[in-house]
Protein backbone atom coordinates (compact mmCIF):
# COMPACT_ATOMS: atom_id res chain seq x y z
CA UNK A 1 0.00 0.00 0.00
CA UNK A 2 1.48 3.11 -0.84
CA UNK A 3 1.89 6.33 1.33
CA UNK A 4 -1.44 8.43 0.30
CA UNK A 5 -3.63 5.48 0.35
CA UNK A 6 -2.50 4.74 4.01
CA UNK A 7 -2.93 8.33 4.90
CA UNK A 8 -6.74 8.17 3.23
CA UNK A 9 -7.25 5.17 5.74
CA UNK A 10 -6.02 6.78 8.80
CA UNK A 11 -8.61 9.83 7.88
CA UNK A 12 -11.34 7.62 7.49
CA UNK A 13 -10.46 5.95 10.83
CA UNK A 14 -10.48 9.03 12.35
CA UNK A 15 -13.67 10.31 11.14
CA UNK A 16 -15.58 7.68 11.74
CA UNK A 17 -13.93 7.70 15.26
CA UNK A 18 -15.31 11.45 15.28
CA UNK A 19 -18.64 10.96 14.30
CA UNK A 20 -19.54 8.60 17.20
CA UNK A 21 -17.46 10.08 19.80
CA UNK A 22 -20.03 13.32 19.12
CA UNK A 23 -23.13 11.38 18.56
CA UNK A 24 -22.23 9.75 21.86
CA UNK A 25 -21.90 13.31 23.59
CA UNK A 26 -25.31 14.13 22.10
CA UNK A 27 -27.40 12.33 24.23
CA UNK A 28 -25.23 14.59 27.51
CA UNK A 29 -25.31 17.31 25.58
CA UNK A 30 -29.61 17.00 25.34
CA UNK A 31 -30.24 15.70 28.22
CA UNK A 32 -30.62 18.81 30.39
CA UNK A 33 -33.27 20.17 28.70
CA UNK A 34 -34.99 17.17 27.10
CA UNK A 35 -33.94 14.59 29.21
CA UNK A 36 -33.15 11.06 29.27
CA UNK A 37 -35.86 9.03 28.18
CA UNK A 38 -35.94 6.60 25.08
CA UNK A 39 -36.76 9.32 22.84
CA UNK A 40 -33.78 11.21 23.07
CA UNK A 41 -31.84 8.65 22.04
CA UNK A 42 -34.12 7.98 19.17
CA UNK A 43 -33.91 11.56 18.15
CA UNK A 44 -30.15 11.36 18.09
CA UNK A 45 -29.84 8.15 16.34
CA UNK A 46 -32.58 9.42 13.65
CA UNK A 47 -30.65 12.43 12.57
CA UNK A 48 -26.97 10.81 12.92
CA UNK A 49 -28.45 7.98 10.29
CA UNK A 50 -30.30 10.58 8.37
CA UNK A 51 -27.39 13.23 7.84
CA UNK A 52 -24.98 10.25 7.37
CA UNK A 53 -26.87 8.90 4.41
CA UNK A 54 -27.18 12.37 2.61
CA UNK A 55 -23.59 12.68 3.35
CA UNK A 56 -22.71 9.32 1.52
CA UNK A 57 -25.03 10.48 -1.61
CA UNK A 58 -23.28 13.87 -1.71
CA UNK A 59 -19.86 12.43 -1.07
CA UNK A 60 -20.39 10.35 -3.70
CA UNK A 61 -21.69 13.24 -6.31
CA UNK A 62 -18.77 15.13 -5.30
CA UNK A 63 -16.02 12.47 -6.18
CA UNK A 64 -17.19 12.46 -9.91
CA UNK A 65 -15.53 15.72 -10.25
CA UNK A 66 -12.16 16.18 -10.09
CA UNK A 67 -11.65 14.02 -7.28
CA UNK A 68 -8.26 15.12 -5.13
CA UNK A 69 -6.53 14.45 -2.34
CA UNK A 70 -7.30 18.78 -1.23
CA UNK A 71 -10.72 18.31 -2.21
CA UNK A 72 -10.57 15.65 0.09
CA UNK A 73 -8.70 17.43 3.04
CA UNK A 74 -11.41 20.18 2.06
CA UNK A 75 -14.16 18.07 3.51
CA UNK A 76 -12.29 17.56 6.80
CA UNK A 77 -11.64 21.37 7.28
CA UNK A 78 -15.63 21.90 6.97
CA UNK A 79 -16.48 19.35 9.29
CA UNK A 80 -14.20 20.61 11.37
CA UNK A 81 -15.46 24.51 11.44
CA UNK A 82 -18.62 22.89 11.59
CA UNK A 83 -18.83 21.50 14.48
CA UNK A 84 -17.77 24.29 16.28
CA UNK A 85 -21.30 25.59 16.68
CA UNK A 86 -22.21 22.39 18.78
CA UNK A 87 -20.11 24.00 21.90
CA UNK A 88 -20.57 28.13 20.94
CA UNK A 89 -24.75 27.73 20.21
CA UNK A 90 -26.08 24.48 21.91
CA UNK A 91 -27.26 26.12 24.85
CA UNK A 92 -29.29 29.32 23.26
CA UNK A 93 -30.39 27.10 20.38
CA UNK A 94 -31.96 24.50 23.25
CA UNK A 95 -33.49 27.15 25.37
CA UNK A 96 -35.38 28.32 22.33
CA UNK A 97 -36.65 25.54 21.66
CA UNK A 98 -37.27 24.34 24.87
CA UNK A 99 -39.08 27.61 25.62
CA UNK A 100 -41.59 26.80 22.03
CA UNK A 101 -41.89 23.32 22.15
CA UNK A 102 -43.56 21.68 24.75
CA UNK A 103 -43.33 17.81 23.88
CA UNK A 104 -39.25 16.89 24.36
CA UNK A 105 -40.19 14.47 21.73
CA UNK A 106 -39.77 17.02 18.50
CA UNK A 107 -38.14 19.57 21.06
CA UNK A 108 -35.27 17.12 21.01
CA UNK A 109 -35.63 15.92 17.28
CA UNK A 110 -35.31 19.63 16.67
CA UNK A 111 -32.47 20.14 18.40
CA UNK A 112 -30.80 17.30 17.35
CA UNK A 113 -31.25 18.17 14.17
CA UNK A 114 -30.25 21.92 14.03
CA UNK A 115 -27.39 20.92 16.38
CA UNK A 116 -25.83 17.95 14.12
CA UNK A 117 -27.59 18.15 10.27
CA UNK A 118 -24.93 19.67 9.12
CA UNK A 119 -21.87 18.47 10.63
CA UNK A 120 -22.67 14.73 10.65
CA UNK A 121 -23.75 15.51 6.67
CA UNK A 122 -20.25 16.79 5.92
CA UNK A 123 -18.65 13.68 7.53
CA UNK A 124 -20.66 11.23 5.42
CA UNK A 125 -19.00 12.84 2.32
CA UNK A 126 -15.93 11.53 3.82
CA UNK A 127 -16.76 7.46 3.27
CA UNK A 128 -17.41 7.45 -0.62
CA UNK A 129 -14.81 10.01 -1.57
CA UNK A 130 -12.10 7.84 -0.31
CA UNK A 131 -13.79 5.12 -1.90
CA UNK A 132 -12.89 7.35 -4.91
CA UNK A 133 -9.44 8.06 -4.48
CA UNK A 134 -8.63 4.37 -3.55
CA UNK A 135 -9.92 2.71 -6.55
CA UNK A 136 -8.12 2.95 -9.16
CA UNK A 137 -8.79 -0.98 -10.60
CA UNK A 138 -12.48 -1.11 -10.93
CA UNK A 139 -12.00 -4.91 -9.94
CA UNK A 140 -11.05 -4.15 -7.11
CA UNK A 141 -13.73 -1.75 -5.83
CA UNK A 142 -15.41 -3.95 -3.90
CA UNK A 143 -12.36 -4.98 -1.79
CA UNK A 144 -11.32 -1.34 -0.99
CA UNK A 145 -14.77 -0.44 -0.11
CA UNK A 146 -14.68 -3.27 2.48
CA UNK A 147 -11.26 -2.29 3.28
CA UNK A 148 -13.18 1.01 4.00
CA UNK A 149 -15.94 0.74 5.79
CA UNK A 150 -13.74 -1.87 7.93
CA UNK A 151 -11.55 0.97 8.67
CA UNK A 152 -13.91 3.58 9.45
CA UNK A 153 -16.27 1.77 11.66
CA UNK A 154 -13.58 -0.01 13.70
CA UNK A 155 -12.47 3.94 14.28
CA UNK A 156 -16.24 4.59 15.26
CA UNK A 157 -16.32 1.40 17.40
CA UNK A 158 -13.32 3.36 18.83
CA UNK A 159 -14.45 6.41 18.98
CA UNK A 160 -17.68 5.15 21.18
CA UNK A 161 -15.92 2.88 23.74
CA UNK A 162 -12.88 5.64 24.39
CA UNK A 163 -15.58 8.51 24.43
CA UNK A 164 -17.91 6.89 26.79
CA UNK A 165 -15.39 4.74 29.17
CA UNK A 166 -12.32 6.95 29.87
CA UNK A 167 -12.73 10.48 28.21
CA UNK A 168 -16.12 11.86 29.85
CA UNK A 169 -14.06 10.41 33.35
CA UNK A 170 -11.56 13.13 32.04
CA UNK A 171 -12.83 16.23 30.75
CA UNK A 172 -15.86 18.26 29.89
CA UNK A 173 -18.21 17.54 26.93
CA UNK A 174 -17.34 20.68 25.12
CA UNK A 175 -13.55 20.18 25.68
CA UNK A 176 -13.67 16.70 23.89
CA UNK A 177 -15.78 18.29 21.04
CA UNK A 178 -13.39 20.54 20.52
CA UNK A 179 -10.58 18.17 20.63
CA UNK A 180 -12.38 15.95 17.85
CA UNK A 181 -12.93 19.31 15.96
CA UNK A 182 -9.47 20.21 16.21
CA UNK A 183 -8.25 16.72 14.90
CA UNK A 184 -10.30 17.14 11.89
CA UNK A 185 -9.05 20.29 10.97
CA UNK A 186 -5.49 19.18 11.42
CA UNK A 187 -5.79 16.16 9.50
CA UNK A 188 -7.67 18.29 6.51
CA UNK A 189 -5.11 20.23 6.97
CA UNK A 190 -2.16 17.43 6.46
CA UNK A 191 -4.61 16.02 3.66
CA UNK A 192 -4.08 19.15 1.46
CA UNK A 193 -0.12 19.71 2.50
CA UNK A 194 0.21 16.36 1.10
CA UNK A 195 -1.32 16.69 -1.85
CA UNK A 196 0.63 20.02 -2.50
CA UNK A 197 3.88 18.25 -2.17
CA UNK A 198 2.59 15.63 -4.58
CA UNK A 199 2.12 17.96 -7.09
CA UNK A 200 5.10 19.75 -6.82
CA UNK A 201 7.12 16.31 -6.69
CA UNK A 202 5.29 15.89 -10.22
CA UNK A 203 5.92 19.11 -11.58
CA UNK A 204 9.66 18.84 -10.58
CA UNK A 205 9.88 15.32 -12.55
CA UNK A 206 8.01 16.79 -14.92
CA UNK A 207 10.30 19.39 -15.65
CA UNK A 208 13.88 17.49 -15.03
CA UNK B 1 -32.07 -31.88 29.65
CA UNK B 2 -35.18 -32.48 31.27
CA UNK B 3 -33.18 -33.30 34.12
CA UNK B 4 -31.55 -30.22 34.44
CA UNK B 5 -34.72 -28.41 34.08
CA UNK B 6 -36.32 -30.47 37.03
CA UNK B 7 -33.25 -29.76 39.16
CA UNK B 8 -33.59 -25.97 38.23
CA UNK B 9 -37.19 -26.20 39.17
CA UNK B 10 -36.83 -27.57 42.05
CA UNK B 11 -33.75 -25.22 43.22
CA UNK B 12 -36.47 -22.29 42.66
CA UNK B 13 -38.63 -23.93 44.72
CA UNK B 14 -37.87 -22.89 48.28
CA UNK B 15 -37.22 -18.97 46.97
CA UNK B 16 -40.85 -18.92 45.19
CA UNK B 17 -42.61 -19.98 48.14
CA UNK B 18 -40.96 -17.39 49.86
CA UNK B 19 -41.38 -14.69 47.89
CA UNK B 20 -44.41 -14.83 45.34
CA UNK B 21 -44.55 -12.42 42.29
CA UNK B 22 -48.30 -11.38 41.89
CA UNK B 23 -47.25 -8.58 38.82
CA UNK B 24 -44.68 -8.46 35.97
CA UNK B 25 -44.61 -5.52 33.77
CA UNK B 26 -42.25 -4.84 31.58
CA UNK B 27 -41.95 -1.15 31.10
CA UNK B 28 -40.01 1.80 28.42
CA UNK B 29 -36.99 1.35 30.84
CA UNK B 30 -36.92 -1.68 33.22
CA UNK B 31 -38.73 -5.10 34.28
CA UNK B 32 -40.94 -4.04 37.09
CA UNK B 33 -42.31 -6.76 39.53
CA UNK B 34 -44.50 -6.16 42.63
CA UNK B 35 -43.74 -9.43 44.94
CA UNK B 36 -45.50 -10.43 48.13
CA UNK B 37 -43.31 -11.74 50.69
CA UNK B 38 -45.70 -12.74 53.95
CA UNK B 39 -47.32 -9.36 55.11
CA UNK B 40 -44.53 -7.32 52.66
CA UNK B 41 -45.55 -6.33 49.35
CA UNK B 42 -42.63 -4.70 47.23
CA UNK B 43 -41.91 -3.00 43.98
CA UNK B 44 -38.70 -4.46 42.35
CA UNK B 45 -36.83 -3.36 39.12
CA UNK B 46 -35.77 -6.14 37.90
CA UNK B 47 -32.65 -7.11 35.91
CA UNK B 48 -30.82 -10.38 35.01
CA UNK B 49 -28.83 -10.42 37.52
CA UNK B 50 -30.31 -8.58 40.19
CA UNK B 51 -33.14 -7.09 41.71
CA UNK B 52 -33.27 -3.86 43.14
CA UNK B 53 -35.91 -2.90 45.55
CA UNK B 54 -38.09 0.54 45.21
CA UNK B 55 -40.71 0.38 47.73
CA UNK B 56 -42.23 -1.28 50.39
CA UNK B 57 -45.29 -1.62 52.24
CA UNK B 58 -47.14 -3.76 54.68
CA UNK B 59 -49.87 -5.25 53.52
CA UNK B 60 -51.56 -5.39 57.47
CA UNK B 61 -50.04 -1.49 58.46
CA UNK B 62 -49.91 0.21 55.54
CA UNK B 63 -49.01 3.36 57.55
CA UNK B 64 -46.01 2.30 58.70
CA UNK B 65 -42.71 3.47 56.66
CA UNK B 66 -40.83 0.34 55.86
CA UNK B 67 -37.19 1.67 54.50
CA UNK B 68 -35.16 3.91 56.57
CA UNK B 69 -34.37 6.38 53.74
CA UNK B 70 -38.19 7.24 53.93
CA UNK B 71 -38.43 7.73 57.26
CA UNK B 72 -35.34 9.65 57.06
CA UNK B 73 -36.70 11.93 54.49
CA UNK B 74 -39.16 13.40 57.07
CA UNK B 75 -36.49 14.96 58.62
CA UNK B 76 -36.82 18.15 56.90
CA UNK B 77 -39.77 18.56 58.75
CA UNK B 78 -36.85 19.55 61.75
CA UNK B 79 -36.51 22.32 59.08
CA UNK B 80 -40.18 23.41 57.58
CA UNK B 81 -43.56 24.09 59.14
CA UNK B 82 -46.50 23.24 57.58
CA UNK B 83 -45.65 22.54 53.70
CA UNK B 84 -48.20 23.65 51.43
CA UNK B 85 -46.37 22.87 48.11
CA UNK B 86 -44.89 19.74 48.30
CA UNK B 87 -42.40 18.31 44.51
CA UNK B 88 -41.61 14.57 44.40
CA UNK B 89 -39.32 13.97 41.80
CA UNK B 90 -39.68 9.57 41.55
CA UNK B 91 -42.89 7.91 42.90
CA UNK B 92 -41.82 4.57 43.49
CA UNK B 93 -45.10 2.97 45.50
CA UNK B 94 -45.95 6.24 46.10
CA UNK B 95 -45.46 5.69 50.10
CA UNK B 96 -43.40 8.98 50.33
CA UNK B 97 -46.90 11.09 48.73
CA UNK B 98 -49.25 9.05 50.87
CA UNK B 99 -47.87 9.85 53.93
CA UNK B 100 -47.48 13.58 53.00
CA UNK B 101 -50.85 13.64 52.25
CA UNK B 102 -52.23 11.90 55.41
CA UNK B 103 -50.07 14.46 57.51
CA UNK B 104 -50.64 17.66 55.72
CA UNK B 105 -54.51 17.15 53.71
CA UNK B 106 -54.79 20.66 52.20
CA UNK B 107 -50.74 20.59 50.90
CA UNK B 108 -50.89 20.35 47.14
CA UNK B 109 -48.33 17.52 46.19
CA UNK B 110 -47.15 17.09 42.55
CA UNK B 111 -45.51 13.24 41.62
CA UNK B 112 -43.62 13.56 38.88
CA UNK B 113 -42.54 10.04 37.55
CA UNK B 114 -40.67 9.02 34.25
CA UNK B 115 -42.22 5.72 33.56
CA UNK B 116 -45.70 5.77 33.49
CA UNK B 117 -45.55 1.55 33.95
CA UNK B 118 -44.46 2.79 37.94
CA UNK B 119 -47.34 5.22 38.23
CA UNK B 120 -49.86 1.96 37.24
CA UNK B 121 -48.27 -0.15 39.57
CA UNK B 122 -48.15 2.25 42.36
CA UNK B 123 -51.95 3.04 41.91
CA UNK B 124 -52.82 -0.74 41.32
CA UNK B 125 -50.85 -2.36 44.10
CA UNK B 126 -49.49 0.40 46.47
CA UNK B 127 -52.74 2.45 47.07
CA UNK B 128 -51.06 5.39 45.76
CA UNK B 129 -54.04 8.20 46.51
CA UNK B 130 -54.38 10.56 43.88
CA UNK B 131 -56.80 13.95 44.60
CA UNK B 132 -57.37 17.63 43.33
CA UNK B 133 -54.55 18.25 45.63
CA UNK B 134 -52.47 15.34 45.32
CA UNK B 135 -51.44 14.41 41.19
CA UNK B 136 -49.07 12.78 38.95
CA UNK B 137 -47.19 13.32 36.05
CA UNK B 138 -45.01 11.41 33.43
CA UNK B 139 -42.38 13.59 32.74
CA UNK B 140 -38.52 13.65 33.22
CA UNK B 141 -37.74 15.19 36.54
CA UNK B 142 -35.55 17.68 35.01
CA UNK B 143 -37.66 19.04 32.35
CA UNK B 144 -40.53 19.54 35.04
CA UNK B 145 -38.42 21.72 36.96
CA UNK B 146 -37.14 23.69 34.23
CA UNK B 147 -40.52 24.50 33.16
CA UNK B 148 -42.09 24.77 36.63
CA UNK B 149 -39.04 27.61 36.81
CA UNK B 150 -40.31 29.30 33.90
CA UNK B 151 -43.75 29.70 35.04
CA UNK B 152 -42.30 30.69 38.34
CA UNK B 153 -44.01 28.19 40.56
CA UNK B 154 -42.87 27.48 43.85
CA UNK B 155 -42.20 24.38 46.20
CA UNK B 156 -41.38 24.48 49.96
CA UNK B 157 -40.57 21.05 50.58
CA UNK B 158 -38.62 19.51 47.43
CA UNK B 159 -37.79 15.78 47.53
CA UNK B 160 -35.44 14.24 45.13
CA UNK B 161 -35.87 10.45 44.97
CA UNK B 162 -35.25 9.51 41.44
CA UNK B 163 -31.96 7.34 41.97
CA UNK B 164 -32.57 3.55 41.89
CA UNK B 165 -29.50 2.22 43.48
CA UNK B 166 -27.65 1.04 40.79
CA UNK B 167 -28.35 3.57 37.69
CA UNK B 168 -28.25 7.46 38.49
CA UNK B 169 -29.58 10.06 35.80
CA UNK B 170 -26.60 12.15 35.48
CA UNK B 171 -28.72 14.88 34.18
CA UNK B 172 -30.26 14.66 37.91
CA UNK B 173 -26.70 15.16 39.49
CA UNK B 174 -25.25 18.50 38.23
CA UNK B 175 -24.35 22.08 39.31
CA UNK B 176 -27.28 23.12 36.87
CA UNK B 177 -29.73 20.94 37.95
CA UNK B 178 -29.43 22.48 41.49
CA UNK B 179 -29.43 25.76 40.69
CA UNK B 180 -32.75 25.13 38.55
CA UNK B 181 -34.43 23.20 41.63
CA UNK B 182 -33.33 26.35 44.18
CA UNK B 183 -34.78 28.67 41.27
CA UNK B 184 -38.02 26.92 42.49
CA UNK B 185 -37.57 26.37 46.42
CA UNK B 186 -39.92 28.70 48.05
CA UNK B 187 -38.48 31.10 50.48
CA UNK B 188 -37.63 29.24 53.94
CA UNK B 189 -38.20 25.50 51.96
CA UNK B 190 -35.98 22.61 51.60
CA UNK B 191 -34.82 19.99 49.40
CA UNK B 192 -34.28 16.33 50.45
CA UNK B 193 -32.32 14.46 48.25
CA UNK B 194 -32.32 10.38 48.80
CA UNK B 195 -28.68 9.90 47.32
CA UNK B 196 -25.15 7.89 48.30
CA UNK B 197 -23.09 7.45 51.10
CA UNK B 198 -20.36 5.38 49.26
CA UNK B 199 -17.67 5.17 46.39
CA UNK B 200 -15.81 8.03 45.26
CA UNK B 201 -19.40 9.84 43.49
CA UNK B 202 -20.22 11.06 47.19
CA UNK B 203 -17.12 13.40 47.50
CA UNK B 204 -18.41 14.78 44.17
CA UNK B 205 -22.17 14.84 45.22
CA UNK B 206 -21.11 16.79 48.25
CA UNK B 207 -19.32 19.22 46.89
CA UNK B 208 -22.02 19.91 44.12
CA UNK B 209 -24.33 20.49 46.30
CA UNK B 210 -21.89 22.97 48.56
CA UNK B 211 -21.53 24.70 45.32
CA UNK B 212 -25.32 25.13 44.70
CA UNK B 213 -26.45 25.74 48.33
CA UNK B 214 -23.78 26.27 51.05
CA UNK B 215 -23.99 24.25 53.44
CA UNK B 216 -26.43 21.44 53.91
CA UNK B 217 -26.97 18.79 56.04
CA UNK B 218 -26.21 15.04 56.27
CA UNK B 219 -28.93 12.63 57.61
CA UNK B 220 -27.27 9.37 58.43
CA UNK B 221 -28.58 6.91 61.04
CA UNK B 222 -26.53 3.66 60.26
CA UNK B 223 -23.24 3.41 58.42
CA UNK B 224 -24.30 1.63 55.09
CA UNK B 225 -27.19 2.89 54.39
CA UNK B 226 -28.04 5.49 52.21
CA UNK B 227 -28.07 9.39 53.29
CA UNK B 228 -30.75 12.36 53.07
CA UNK B 229 -28.98 15.38 52.15
CA UNK B 230 -31.15 18.60 53.20
CA UNK B 231 -30.52 22.00 51.39
CA UNK B 232 -31.34 25.06 50.51
CA UNK B 233 -32.30 25.82 54.34
CA UNK B 234 -31.04 29.87 55.06
CA UNK B 235 -30.04 28.92 58.91
CA UNK B 236 -29.87 25.96 61.10
CA UNK B 237 -32.20 25.05 63.79
CA UNK B 238 -30.67 25.80 67.57
CA UNK B 239 -30.82 22.55 69.46
CA UNK B 240 -33.88 24.47 71.53
CA UNK B 241 -35.69 24.92 68.23
CA UNK B 242 -34.82 21.10 67.21
CA UNK B 243 -36.31 19.75 70.34
CA UNK B 244 -39.57 22.14 69.75
CA UNK B 245 -40.33 20.51 66.51
CA UNK B 246 -39.75 17.06 68.22
CA UNK B 247 -42.04 18.06 70.88
CA UNK B 248 -44.43 19.15 68.38
CA UNK B 249 -44.63 16.48 65.65
CA UNK B 250 -43.03 13.39 67.08
CA UNK B 251 -46.62 12.05 68.05
CA UNK B 252 -48.02 12.84 64.65
CA UNK B 253 -45.18 11.00 63.19
CA UNK B 254 -45.00 7.83 65.58
CA UNK B 255 -47.96 5.76 63.01
CA UNK B 256 -45.53 5.83 60.00
CA UNK B 257 -42.92 4.38 62.57
CA UNK B 258 -40.60 7.53 62.08
CA UNK B 259 -38.73 8.52 65.34
CA UNK B 260 -38.06 11.99 65.01
CA UNK B 261 -36.29 12.40 68.27
CA UNK B 262 -33.76 9.56 66.74
CA UNK B 263 -33.85 11.74 63.00
CA UNK B 264 -33.07 14.87 65.40
CA UNK B 265 -29.87 13.21 67.00
CA UNK B 266 -28.60 12.15 63.59
CA UNK B 267 -27.94 15.79 61.66
CA UNK B 268 -24.73 16.59 60.70
CA UNK B 269 -23.70 19.98 59.50
CA UNK B 270 -21.42 20.53 57.07
CA UNK B 271 -20.38 23.93 58.81
CA UNK B 272 -16.74 23.41 59.65
CA UNK B 273 -17.19 19.56 59.13
CA UNK B 274 -16.66 19.31 55.53
CA UNK B 275 -15.73 15.54 54.63
CA UNK B 276 -14.89 16.04 50.98
CA UNK B 277 -11.09 17.29 49.88
CA UNK B 278 -11.42 20.85 48.77
CA UNK B 279 -10.21 20.34 45.27
CA UNK B 280 -13.01 17.66 44.39
CA UNK B 281 -14.28 18.48 40.94
CA UNK B 282 -17.71 19.97 41.08
CA UNK B 283 -20.34 17.86 38.84
CA UNK B 284 -21.82 20.09 35.85
CA UNK B 285 -23.95 19.12 32.80
CA UNK B 286 -20.31 19.28 31.14
CA UNK B 287 -18.83 17.00 33.74
CA UNK B 288 -21.01 14.74 35.10
CA UNK B 289 -19.61 10.69 34.87
CA UNK B 290 -21.73 9.81 38.00
CA UNK B 291 -22.71 6.20 37.18
CA UNK B 292 -18.53 5.84 36.38
CA UNK B 293 -17.44 7.57 39.76
CA UNK B 294 -20.11 5.40 41.19
CA UNK B 295 -17.81 2.45 40.55
CA UNK B 296 -14.53 3.66 41.55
Amino acid sequence: MNKINALIYFLAFSSGFCIMGIELLGGRILAPYFGSSVHIWGSIITVFMLSLSFGYLLGGKLSTRNPSLTKYGLIFFAASIMVVPIVLFAEPIMTFIFTHIEDSRYGSLLASTALFFIPTTILGMISPYSVRLLVTDHEKSGQVAGGLYFVSTLGSALGTIITSFYMVLAFDVNDIIKTFAAVLGALGLLAIAVSQLKTKERTVCLES
Amino acid sequence: MFRVLMVCLIMTLPFSSLAEVIHKERSLYRNILVEKTGDLLCLKFNEKTRKSTQSCMYKSEPKKLVFNYTKMTFASLLFIDNPKNVLIIGLGGGSLSNTIHELYPSAHIENVEIDPAVIKVARDYFSFVETDNVTSKVQDGRIFIKRAALKKQKYDWIILDAFNGDYIPEHLLTKEFFAEVKSVLADGGIVAANTFSSSKLYQHESATYFDVFGDFVNVVTDENSNRIILAGFETMPSQQQLAERVNKLANKLTPYDVDLQLLSEHLFYTKGNQDWPADTKVLTDQYSPANLLNYQ
